[in-house]
Protein backbone atom coordinates (compact mmCIF):
# COMPACT_ATOMS: atom_id res chain seq x y z
CA UNK A 1 0.00 0.00 0.00
CA UNK A 2 1.13 3.43 -1.26
CA UNK A 3 1.29 6.64 0.95
CA UNK A 4 -1.32 8.52 -1.44
CA UNK A 5 -3.59 4.98 -1.20
CA UNK A 6 -3.50 5.36 2.98
CA UNK A 7 -3.74 9.13 3.21
CA UNK A 8 -7.12 8.74 1.23
CA UNK A 9 -8.25 6.03 3.63
CA UNK A 10 -7.14 8.07 6.92
CA UNK A 11 -9.23 11.03 5.34
CA UNK A 12 -12.43 8.85 4.56
CA UNK A 13 -12.29 6.90 7.54
CA UNK A 14 -11.86 10.95 9.42
CA UNK A 15 -14.75 12.12 7.47
CA UNK A 16 -17.06 8.89 8.30
CA UNK A 17 -16.31 9.24 12.08
CA UNK A 18 -16.85 12.99 11.87
CA UNK A 19 -20.39 12.37 10.82
CA UNK A 20 -21.55 9.64 12.68
CA UNK A 21 -20.37 11.94 15.74
CA UNK A 22 -22.64 14.42 14.25
CA UNK A 23 -25.58 12.63 13.89
CA UNK A 24 -25.26 10.99 16.96
CA UNK A 25 -25.68 14.55 18.82
CA UNK A 26 -28.25 16.99 18.42
CA UNK A 27 -27.96 19.84 16.09
CA UNK A 28 -28.85 23.87 16.45
CA UNK A 29 -31.97 25.09 14.69
CA UNK A 30 -33.42 28.29 14.87
CA UNK A 31 -37.18 28.74 14.80
CA UNK A 32 -38.15 30.35 11.60
CA UNK A 33 -39.67 33.42 12.64
CA UNK A 34 -38.13 35.69 10.00
CA UNK A 35 -40.06 34.34 7.46
CA UNK A 36 -43.01 33.53 9.49
CA UNK A 37 -42.96 29.91 9.41
CA UNK A 38 -43.87 29.70 12.71
CA UNK A 39 -46.83 30.17 14.94
CA UNK A 40 -47.82 30.61 18.03
CA UNK A 41 -52.06 30.90 18.52
CA UNK A 42 -54.36 30.21 21.11
CA UNK A 43 -58.10 30.01 21.33
CA UNK A 44 -60.74 30.44 23.74
CA UNK A 45 -64.03 30.61 23.58
CA UNK A 46 -66.48 33.42 23.70
CA UNK A 47 -69.29 33.47 25.93
CA UNK A 48 -68.83 29.44 25.20
CA UNK A 49 -70.96 30.09 21.82
CA UNK A 50 -68.11 30.13 19.56
CA UNK A 51 -64.28 30.31 19.14
CA UNK A 52 -62.06 33.19 19.40
CA UNK A 53 -58.55 33.16 17.93
CA UNK A 54 -55.13 35.13 18.83
CA UNK A 55 -51.58 34.84 18.26
CA UNK A 56 -48.56 36.31 19.18
CA UNK A 57 -47.03 37.95 15.95
CA UNK A 58 -43.61 38.08 17.59
CA UNK A 59 -41.15 35.77 19.35
CA UNK A 60 -37.84 33.89 18.88
CA UNK A 61 -36.54 30.44 19.55
CA UNK A 62 -34.12 28.02 19.13
CA UNK A 63 -33.56 24.21 18.64
CA UNK A 64 -31.74 21.37 19.59
CA UNK A 65 -32.60 18.49 17.03
CA UNK A 66 -31.41 14.84 17.67
CA UNK A 67 -32.56 13.17 14.72
CA UNK A 68 -31.50 9.95 16.03
CA UNK A 69 -32.63 10.08 18.84
CA UNK A 70 -35.51 12.78 19.07
CA UNK A 71 -35.85 12.51 23.05
CA UNK A 72 -32.18 14.35 23.04
CA UNK A 73 -34.13 17.37 21.75
CA UNK A 74 -35.02 20.53 22.80
CA UNK A 75 -36.82 23.83 22.38
CA UNK A 76 -36.50 27.37 23.85
CA UNK A 77 -38.65 30.36 22.98
CA UNK A 78 -39.38 33.65 23.87
CA UNK A 79 -42.65 35.57 23.69
CA UNK A 80 -43.43 39.28 23.14
CA UNK A 81 -46.58 39.26 24.88
CA UNK A 82 -47.34 43.01 23.65
CA UNK A 83 -47.30 41.30 20.25
CA UNK A 84 -50.47 39.74 21.17
CA UNK A 85 -53.00 40.35 18.19
CA UNK A 86 -56.48 39.39 17.45
CA UNK A 87 -57.39 41.27 15.08
CA UNK A 88 -59.54 43.80 17.48
CA UNK A 89 -57.70 46.91 18.36
CA UNK A 90 -59.69 47.30 21.40
CA UNK A 91 -59.82 44.09 22.37
CA UNK A 92 -55.65 43.33 22.26
CA UNK A 93 -55.61 46.91 24.62
CA UNK A 94 -57.92 44.99 26.90
CA UNK A 95 -55.81 41.64 26.45
CA UNK A 96 -52.15 43.33 27.06
CA UNK A 97 -53.71 45.41 29.86
CA UNK A 98 -53.74 44.20 33.90
CA UNK A 99 -56.99 42.71 33.25
CA UNK A 100 -55.08 39.93 31.33
CA UNK A 101 -51.53 40.00 30.41
CA UNK A 102 -50.07 43.04 32.12
CA UNK A 103 -47.36 43.40 29.03
CA UNK A 104 -46.02 46.51 30.64
CA UNK A 105 -45.29 44.36 33.92
CA UNK A 106 -44.28 41.18 31.95
CA UNK A 107 -43.12 41.82 28.50
CA UNK A 108 -41.87 38.46 27.77
CA UNK A 109 -43.31 35.19 28.57
CA UNK A 110 -41.04 31.67 28.01
CA UNK A 111 -41.15 28.20 27.17
CA UNK A 112 -38.28 25.88 28.21
CA UNK A 113 -38.39 22.34 27.33
CA UNK A 114 -36.87 19.99 30.50
CA UNK A 115 -37.54 16.54 28.60
CA UNK A 116 -39.05 15.38 25.54
CA UNK A 117 -40.51 11.96 25.43
CA UNK A 118 -41.77 9.66 22.49
CA UNK A 119 -45.13 8.47 22.73
CA UNK A 120 -45.62 6.97 18.73
CA UNK A 121 -44.27 7.24 15.52
CA UNK A 122 -43.72 11.08 15.12
CA UNK A 123 -45.57 11.48 18.24
CA UNK A 124 -43.91 13.21 21.47
CA UNK A 125 -45.01 14.80 24.75
CA UNK A 126 -42.63 18.32 25.30
CA UNK A 127 -42.40 18.80 29.34
CA UNK A 128 -41.27 22.63 29.85
CA UNK A 129 -41.36 25.18 31.79
CA UNK A 130 -44.07 27.85 30.74
CA UNK A 131 -43.51 31.53 32.23
CA UNK A 132 -46.62 33.58 32.02
CA UNK A 133 -47.78 37.02 33.25
CA UNK A 134 -44.68 36.09 36.74
CA UNK A 135 -46.33 32.21 37.14
CA UNK A 136 -43.55 29.97 36.14
CA UNK A 137 -45.32 26.21 35.52
CA UNK A 138 -44.38 23.38 34.15
CA UNK A 139 -46.83 21.82 31.49
CA UNK A 140 -46.96 19.37 29.20
CA UNK A 141 -47.58 19.61 25.31
CA UNK A 142 -48.02 16.65 22.85
CA UNK A 143 -46.47 17.29 19.76
CA UNK A 144 -46.33 15.34 16.58
CA UNK A 145 -43.89 16.11 13.61
CA UNK A 146 -45.21 17.11 10.45
CA UNK A 147 -42.06 16.36 7.95
CA UNK A 148 -38.51 17.57 7.58
CA UNK A 149 -35.64 17.71 5.13
CA UNK A 150 -33.97 20.10 2.48
CA UNK A 151 -35.72 22.92 1.53
CA UNK A 152 -35.27 24.10 -2.09
CA UNK A 153 -33.05 27.02 -1.16
CA UNK A 154 -30.12 25.03 0.44
CA UNK A 155 -31.45 24.80 3.90
CA UNK A 156 -32.07 21.92 6.02
CA UNK A 157 -35.51 22.10 8.23
CA UNK A 158 -37.69 19.91 10.07
CA UNK A 159 -41.35 21.38 10.95
CA UNK A 160 -43.63 20.54 14.69
CA UNK A 161 -46.96 20.63 15.73
CA UNK A 162 -48.75 20.43 18.67
CA UNK A 163 -51.11 21.92 21.64
CA UNK A 164 -52.33 21.86 24.99
CA UNK A 165 -54.66 23.74 27.57
CA UNK A 166 -53.89 26.10 29.95
CA UNK A 167 -56.08 27.01 33.14
CA UNK A 168 -55.82 31.01 32.98
CA UNK A 169 -56.49 31.00 36.74
CA UNK A 170 -53.69 28.87 37.62
CA UNK A 171 -51.41 32.21 35.83
CA UNK A 172 -53.09 34.74 38.34
CA UNK A 173 -55.45 35.89 35.38
CA UNK A 174 -58.75 35.83 36.95
CA UNK A 175 -61.13 38.73 35.34
CA UNK A 176 -64.58 36.81 35.03
CA UNK A 177 -65.15 35.94 30.90
CA UNK A 178 -67.70 33.46 31.73
CA UNK A 179 -68.26 29.90 32.62
CA UNK A 180 -67.42 28.82 29.45
CA UNK A 181 -64.28 30.84 28.82
CA UNK A 182 -61.78 29.56 31.88
CA UNK A 183 -59.06 28.02 30.21
CA UNK A 184 -57.19 28.78 26.50
CA UNK A 185 -55.61 26.50 24.37
CA UNK A 186 -52.61 26.97 23.03
CA UNK A 187 -51.26 26.00 19.56
CA UNK A 188 -47.61 26.13 18.41
CA UNK A 189 -46.75 25.24 14.96
CA UNK A 190 -42.89 25.27 14.65
CA UNK A 191 -40.64 25.20 11.34
CA UNK A 192 -36.74 25.80 12.59
CA UNK A 193 -34.20 25.68 10.38
CA UNK A 194 -30.66 23.86 11.20
CA UNK A 195 -27.91 26.80 11.34
CA UNK B 1 -84.64 93.31 24.53
CA UNK B 2 -83.17 91.66 21.91
CA UNK B 3 -80.58 88.60 22.78
CA UNK B 4 -77.17 89.17 22.05
CA UNK B 5 -75.80 85.88 19.61
CA UNK B 6 -72.88 87.76 19.07
CA UNK B 7 -70.03 88.21 21.44
CA UNK B 8 -69.16 92.35 22.00
CA UNK B 9 -65.77 93.91 23.44
CA UNK B 10 -67.32 93.56 26.76
CA UNK B 11 -69.97 90.50 26.57
CA UNK B 12 -70.11 87.11 25.02
CA UNK B 13 -73.07 86.71 22.67
CA UNK B 14 -75.31 83.21 23.28
CA UNK B 15 -73.86 81.35 21.14
CA UNK B 16 -70.47 81.17 22.87
CA UNK B 17 -72.32 81.05 25.96
CA UNK B 18 -74.25 77.98 25.19
CA UNK B 19 -70.88 75.99 23.57
CA UNK B 20 -68.96 76.89 26.57
CA UNK B 21 -71.47 75.39 28.82
CA UNK B 22 -72.93 72.88 26.88
CA UNK B 23 -69.09 71.80 25.98
CA UNK B 24 -68.01 72.19 29.69
CA UNK B 25 -70.58 69.39 30.97
CA UNK B 26 -69.66 66.81 27.94
CA UNK B 27 -66.29 66.93 28.90
CA UNK B 28 -67.37 66.29 32.54
CA UNK B 29 -69.93 63.77 31.16
CA UNK B 30 -67.53 62.29 29.07
CA UNK B 31 -64.43 61.62 31.61
CA UNK B 32 -67.16 60.04 34.11
CA UNK B 33 -68.26 57.97 31.54
CA UNK B 34 -64.79 56.91 30.26
CA UNK B 35 -63.58 56.41 33.60
CA UNK B 36 -66.61 54.03 34.30
CA UNK B 37 -67.19 51.99 31.57
CA UNK B 38 -63.33 50.56 31.66
CA UNK B 39 -64.01 49.56 34.92
CA UNK B 40 -67.18 47.48 34.27
CA UNK B 41 -67.07 43.66 33.62
CA UNK B 42 -68.15 41.71 30.67
CA UNK B 43 -71.13 40.54 31.61
CA UNK B 44 -72.63 44.02 32.38
CA UNK B 45 -74.90 45.20 29.64
CA UNK B 46 -72.55 48.56 30.16
CA UNK B 47 -69.69 46.91 28.60
CA UNK B 48 -70.40 47.39 24.86
CA UNK B 49 -73.03 50.00 25.46
CA UNK B 50 -70.67 52.40 27.41
CA UNK B 51 -67.64 52.67 24.65
CA UNK B 52 -70.39 52.94 21.82
CA UNK B 53 -72.14 56.02 23.49
CA UNK B 54 -68.16 57.55 24.61
CA UNK B 55 -67.04 57.60 20.96
CA UNK B 56 -70.24 58.63 19.43
CA UNK B 57 -70.68 61.68 21.70
CA UNK B 58 -66.48 62.22 21.54
CA UNK B 59 -66.68 62.86 17.64
CA UNK B 60 -69.71 64.91 18.24
CA UNK B 61 -68.13 66.82 20.20
CA UNK B 62 -64.91 67.46 18.20
CA UNK B 63 -67.45 68.61 15.52
CA UNK B 64 -68.51 71.26 18.50
CA UNK B 65 -64.90 72.22 19.28
CA UNK B 66 -64.02 73.03 15.35
CA UNK B 67 -67.98 75.23 15.31
CA UNK B 68 -66.70 76.78 18.74
CA UNK B 69 -63.00 77.86 17.67
CA UNK B 70 -64.51 79.08 14.22
CA UNK B 71 -67.61 81.12 16.41
CA UNK B 72 -64.71 82.21 18.42
CA UNK B 73 -62.44 83.37 14.69
CA UNK B 74 -65.21 85.50 13.49
CA UNK B 75 -66.12 87.23 16.70
CA UNK B 76 -64.92 90.04 19.04
CA UNK B 77 -63.13 88.68 22.19
CA UNK B 78 -64.61 90.19 25.00
CA UNK B 79 -61.94 91.78 26.69
CA UNK B 80 -60.44 91.09 30.23
CA UNK B 81 -61.89 92.69 33.18
CA UNK B 82 -60.02 96.25 33.79
CA UNK B 83 -59.11 95.50 37.37
CA UNK B 84 -57.79 92.03 36.66
CA UNK B 85 -53.74 92.37 36.88
CA UNK B 86 -51.49 91.59 34.15
CA UNK B 87 -50.56 88.03 35.21
CA UNK B 88 -54.47 87.20 35.92
CA UNK B 89 -54.77 87.86 32.42
CA UNK B 90 -51.91 85.74 31.09
CA UNK B 91 -52.63 83.11 32.95
CA UNK B 92 -56.25 83.13 32.46
CA UNK B 93 -55.21 83.16 28.24
CA UNK B 94 -52.65 80.25 28.27
CA UNK B 95 -55.45 78.36 30.57
CA UNK B 96 -57.93 79.10 27.94
CA UNK B 97 -55.48 77.83 24.94
CA UNK B 98 -54.23 75.13 26.79
CA UNK B 99 -57.89 73.65 27.15
CA UNK B 100 -58.55 73.80 23.55
CA UNK B 101 -55.60 72.17 22.92
CA UNK B 102 -55.70 69.68 25.41
CA UNK B 103 -59.26 68.74 24.34
CA UNK B 104 -58.15 68.17 20.39
CA UNK B 105 -55.69 65.61 21.95
CA UNK B 106 -57.79 63.72 23.98
CA UNK B 107 -60.01 63.68 20.62
CA UNK B 108 -57.11 62.70 18.33
CA UNK B 109 -55.69 60.22 20.89
CA UNK B 110 -58.84 58.75 21.79
CA UNK B 111 -59.96 58.17 18.21
CA UNK B 112 -56.51 56.12 17.25
CA UNK B 113 -57.59 53.84 20.13
CA UNK B 114 -60.55 52.63 18.47
CA UNK B 115 -59.58 53.23 14.35
CA UNK B 116 -55.62 51.57 15.41
CA UNK B 117 -56.91 48.18 13.82
CA UNK B 118 -58.70 50.31 10.67
CA UNK B 119 -62.18 50.06 12.34
CA UNK B 120 -64.48 52.83 11.90
CA UNK B 121 -66.11 54.71 14.67
CA UNK B 122 -70.02 54.63 14.30
CA UNK B 123 -71.94 57.58 15.67
CA UNK B 124 -75.29 56.64 16.87
CA UNK B 125 -76.09 54.92 13.07
CA UNK B 126 -76.26 57.90 11.44
CA UNK B 127 -72.46 58.50 10.16
CA UNK B 128 -69.10 56.68 10.43
CA UNK B 129 -66.15 58.28 10.74
CA UNK B 130 -63.16 56.26 8.95
CA UNK B 131 -59.65 55.10 10.24
CA UNK B 132 -56.69 57.50 9.02
CA UNK B 133 -53.58 56.69 10.95
CA UNK B 134 -53.28 52.47 11.72
CA UNK B 135 -49.49 52.17 11.27
CA UNK B 136 -47.87 53.15 14.47
CA UNK B 137 -46.77 49.73 16.71
CA UNK B 138 -49.40 48.99 19.30
CA UNK B 139 -51.10 51.80 18.31
CA UNK B 140 -54.40 51.49 20.73
CA UNK B 141 -51.45 51.05 23.94
CA UNK B 142 -49.70 54.19 23.10
CA UNK B 143 -52.81 56.14 22.37
CA UNK B 144 -54.53 54.84 24.97
CA UNK B 145 -51.75 56.28 27.50
CA UNK B 146 -52.00 59.54 26.32
CA UNK B 147 -55.96 59.78 25.99
CA UNK B 148 -56.22 58.85 29.83
CA UNK B 149 -53.31 61.28 31.17
CA UNK B 150 -54.34 63.79 28.79
CA UNK B 151 -58.11 63.79 29.67
CA UNK B 152 -56.66 63.61 33.78
CA UNK B 153 -54.82 67.13 32.83
CA UNK B 154 -57.71 68.49 30.68
CA UNK B 155 -60.09 67.67 33.84
CA UNK B 156 -57.70 69.19 36.40
CA UNK B 157 -57.48 72.50 34.32
CA UNK B 158 -60.89 72.73 33.58
CA UNK B 159 -61.24 72.31 37.98
CA UNK B 160 -58.63 75.31 38.22
CA UNK B 161 -60.24 77.03 35.72
CA UNK B 162 -63.47 76.84 37.46
CA UNK B 163 -61.95 77.62 40.95
CA UNK B 164 -60.58 80.86 39.54
CA UNK B 165 -64.06 81.63 38.11
CA UNK B 166 -65.61 80.78 41.60
CA UNK B 167 -62.63 83.20 43.01
CA UNK B 168 -63.78 85.92 41.12
CA UNK B 169 -67.37 85.68 41.92
CA UNK B 170 -67.22 85.39 45.57
CA UNK B 171 -63.91 87.26 47.09
CA UNK B 172 -63.26 89.74 44.14
CA UNK B 173 -66.93 90.07 43.49
CA UNK B 174 -66.47 90.73 39.59
CA UNK B 175 -68.40 89.94 36.46
CA UNK B 176 -66.19 87.14 35.42
CA UNK B 177 -68.66 84.26 36.25
CA UNK B 178 -71.67 86.38 35.76
CA UNK B 179 -70.45 87.12 32.18
CA UNK B 180 -70.62 83.75 31.11
CA UNK B 181 -74.08 83.38 32.04
CA UNK B 182 -75.70 86.56 30.76
CA UNK B 183 -75.14 87.91 27.44
CA UNK B 184 -76.87 91.26 28.57
CA UNK B 185 -75.55 91.82 31.34
CA UNK B 186 -75.24 95.33 32.86
CA UNK B 187 -72.10 96.82 33.66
Amino acid sequence: MNLKKMTFRAVVLLLAMNSTAALAAAEDYIIDTKGAHAFIQFKIKHLGYSWLYGRFDTFSGTMKIDEKNPENSSIEITVDTASLNSNHAERDKHLRGEDFLNVKKYPTSTFKSTSVKKTGEGTGLLTGELTLHGVTKSIEVPISYVGGGKDPWGGYRHGFTGSTTLKLKDYGIDYNLGPASTEVELLLDIEAIKL
Amino acid sequence: MSLRWFNTASHYGLVAIIMHWLMAMTVIGLFALGWWMTELTYYDVWYRRGPELHKAIGIILFGVWVLRLSWRQINAKPSPLAHHKPWEIWAAKIAHLLLYLLMLLVFVSGYMISTADGRSIEVFGLFSVPAFVTAIENQEDLAGDIHFYLACSLIGLALIHGIAAIKHHLFDQDNTLRRMFNPNLKD
